[in-house]
């Protein structure tokens, strides 16, 4: 969002026009940029006031959410407790590649998670309903059921990443410090982009939801460990096929400064944003695509 | 926004809809898995008109002719797979943000509103996502309050509304932006009799008072007489008629009836001009294929007539021949 506040000053930059239907090009400038955010704000602040008429609920849910996170970190711990190290990570260094999953993943659950639920919206019709306003029916499908009990998920993952990073053994030089927020990020993004491109396979499958959770549910499952231990099969293909690896195994790589076991390029470790930026592209345009072959349901 | 200068009736407008050869197929799959074939199946022909600012045009036809394709790909929700249009200067699907700013649009099988909301919040959610100003919206909402009378249930949760409620909420939603264009997908199905008049009066009046534009679909043909200048009927996804009320009683050989009360039952009446279709007692109808007049003074002549009513074929009949006449012609193309 930094970089499109710049916009703001260039010269000629103006609101887009005002009045009546004249077909002009679209003018991006900083408000018309901005604006998808806005529209989610708006429309997430929404359902939480929704959610927030029912305290009780949202509290248990937000704990059991919660409790189940602790569960998997028990697994994590256990597991590399009896192991003593997989794939030459220790208890402190598996936490960090499961803090940094299933951070990427819960934020991204939180705020693009409802696109799943896009076969609903085409079978109820509320799809058409959101393609008739002015606002991106991504932002909207994205948006719908905005549940703050996802911060149940959220706050101990981003938690035990920060016990992580501090417990490992890393010299924190100024330029590391960022290092986790910019991983965190483009784990996210990834995540999402995952989700979006999986969601808009119900564009054209009316129940892809179970085939697109394998990946994006399953994804998750993979990436909180250190997935060398998987094989190199597995590695290969979900750094090259489906970029998983790229969420929590090469930025661990980088944090702790540690050779590929598996022998792979080490110039992989800094692609993480780059791979982002090209999935959220690939994202945006698998979404376009299916939106071109929306058919709306009778009536 | 620009106030309508003039009768609309009189001197239509720049076009606001324009469809050229518009077209739209759906492919089909069909059987089980490994023998799946492929069929491509036309919902929309080959259709072309033209709507001008300030028509209120009615778009008819049975179910399944292609009525809701149109107007989906009038707003943009569905890619026409052949021909071009144009609404308001955009092609939509291409330009469907910009263009909803420029219409509204009203499902009347489904709401546009957000269903937990207070019809309130939801109408101030609008605002915000169309981007209206603060002040402009409130003389709006305050306007249209007034005129919908949704003031008793402004603060109710939309999924408490009744359906006469919840319409009207969805209209205030879809003009609270002063679209030029209204495109309303049977709004006033469901309905009593009550909350179809109160809906038609207001659609008349916006027509009248802001230059709306309206194109609507219905099955209810009270609609078609009581709002529209101009009608178009589709069936098998082309245009079969396209037209004022006059033209499409012309278009379609359904006769005047001429109902004759007598002083007394008397047997069929067979006069030049004129046969009975149907006696109940002393009353007659009379199928008109002549003049009127002609035929009055006969049946006068020979019987003693207590009263007379000529009755003009109501559109629903209308309509409905025109249906079974191309069902007619489309089987005989296709056999």
């Amino acid at each position: 969002m930094a970089d499109t506040k710049d916009h703001a000053g260039t010269p000629g930059s103006g609101r887009p026009e005002p009045g009546s239907g004249r077909p002009g090009r679209v003018r991006y400038t900083a408000t018309t940029l901005l604006r998808p955010f806005v529209d989610y704000r708006r429309l997430a602040w929404l359902w939480v006031r929704a959610f927030a008429q029912y305290p009780l609920s949202l509290v248990l849910m937000s704990l059991a959410v919660t409790v189940s996170v602790l569960t998997q970190v028990g697994a994590v711990v256990i597991l590399f407790g009896h192991a003593g190290a997989l794939a030459g990570f220790s208890v402190m260094e598996g936490l960090l590649v499961f803090g940094l999953a299933s951070s990427a993943f819960g934020i991204a659950d939180m705020f693009a998670g409802s696109v799943e639920r896009l076969g609903n919206h085409i079978r109820s019709g509320t799809l058409d309903a959101m393609l008739i306003r002015p606002v991106s029916p991504l932002v909207q499908v994205a948006a719908d059921e905005f549940s703050p009990r996802r911060l149940g998920k959220v706050v101990p993952a981003l938690a035990i990443l920060g016990v992580a990073l501090s417990e490992v053994d890393v010299e924190w030089s100024a330029a590391k410090v960022g290092l986790p927020v910019l991983m965190v990020l483009s784990g996210t993004l990834i995540c999402a982009a995952i989700w979006v491109i999986t969601g808009c396979l119900q564009f054209f499958v009316a129940d892809a939801r179970e085939a697109a959770n394998s990946l994006t549910y399953g994804g998750q499952a993979l990436t909180e460990y250190p997935i060398a231990i998987y094989g190199q099969e597995v590695v290969r293909s979900v750094t090259y096929v489906v970029p998983l690896a790229f969420i929590s195994w090469q930025p661990a790589l980088l944090v702790l400064d540690r050779p590929d076991p598996l022998g792979m390029p080490e110039q992989l470790r800094y692609l993480g944003p780059v791979v982002a930026v090209l999935l959220c592209l690939c994202a945006a345009l698998t979404w376009r695509f299916g939106l071109r072959h929306y058919r709306s349901t009778g009536s | 926004m620009t106030p309508n200068e003039t009768l609309h009736r009189e001197t239509p407008g720049e076009p606001i809809i324009e469809a050229v050869g518009l077209g739209r197929d759906f492919v089909l799959s069909e059987g089980p898995f490994l023998r799946r074939t492929r069929r491509r199946v036309s919902a929309v022909g080959d259709v072309t008109f033209t709507v001008r600012a300030g028509e209120i045009v009615g778009y008819l036809g049975p179910n399944g002719a292609g009525k809701s394709s149109t107007m989906k790909m009038l707003t943009g929700i569905l890619t026409p797979t052949s021909g071009t249009v144009r609404v308001a200067g955009l092609e939509p699907a291409r330009r469907r943000t910009r263009l909803a700013a420029e219409i509204g649009v009203v499902f009347g099988q489904r709401t546009t509103l957000w269903w937990d909301l207070p019809l309130r919040d939801s109408l101030s959610l609008t605002r915000h996502l169309y981007r209206v100003p603060e002040r402009e919206h409130a003389e709006r909402l305050a306007e249209l309050t007034e005129l919908l009378e949704l003031g008793p249930f402004l603060d109710t949760p939309v999924r408490q509304l009744s359906l006469g409620q919840r319409m009207r909420g969805d209209l205030t939603a879809a003009l609270l932006h002063a679209p030029r264009l209204l495109v309303l997908d049977e709004p006033t199905i469901g309905l009593d009799v009550v909350s179809k008049s109160t809906i038609r009066e207001f659609l008349l009046r916006t027509n009248a008072e802001r230059g709306t534009t309206i194109l609507i679909t219905t099955h209810d043909l009270g609609d078609v007489e009581r709002l529209c200048d101009r009608v178009m009927v589709i069936d098998h996804g082309r245009l079969v008629f396209d037209g004022d009320l006059p033209e499409l009683r012309a278009t379609v050989p359904v006769p005047r009836v001429l109902v004759v009360d007598l002083a007394a039952p008397a047997p069929r009446i067979e006069v030049p001009g004129a046969h009975a279709v149907r006696v109940e007692g002393p009353r007659q109808w009379l199928e008109l294929r002549d003049n009127p007049a002609r035929v009055i003074a006969e049946v006068a002549g020979d019987h003693e007539v207590v009263d007379l009513t000529l009755r003009e074929p109501d559109i629903e009949t209308v309509v409905s021949s025109l249906y079974r006449g191309t069902v007619s012609v489309e089987r005989a193309d296709g056999s």
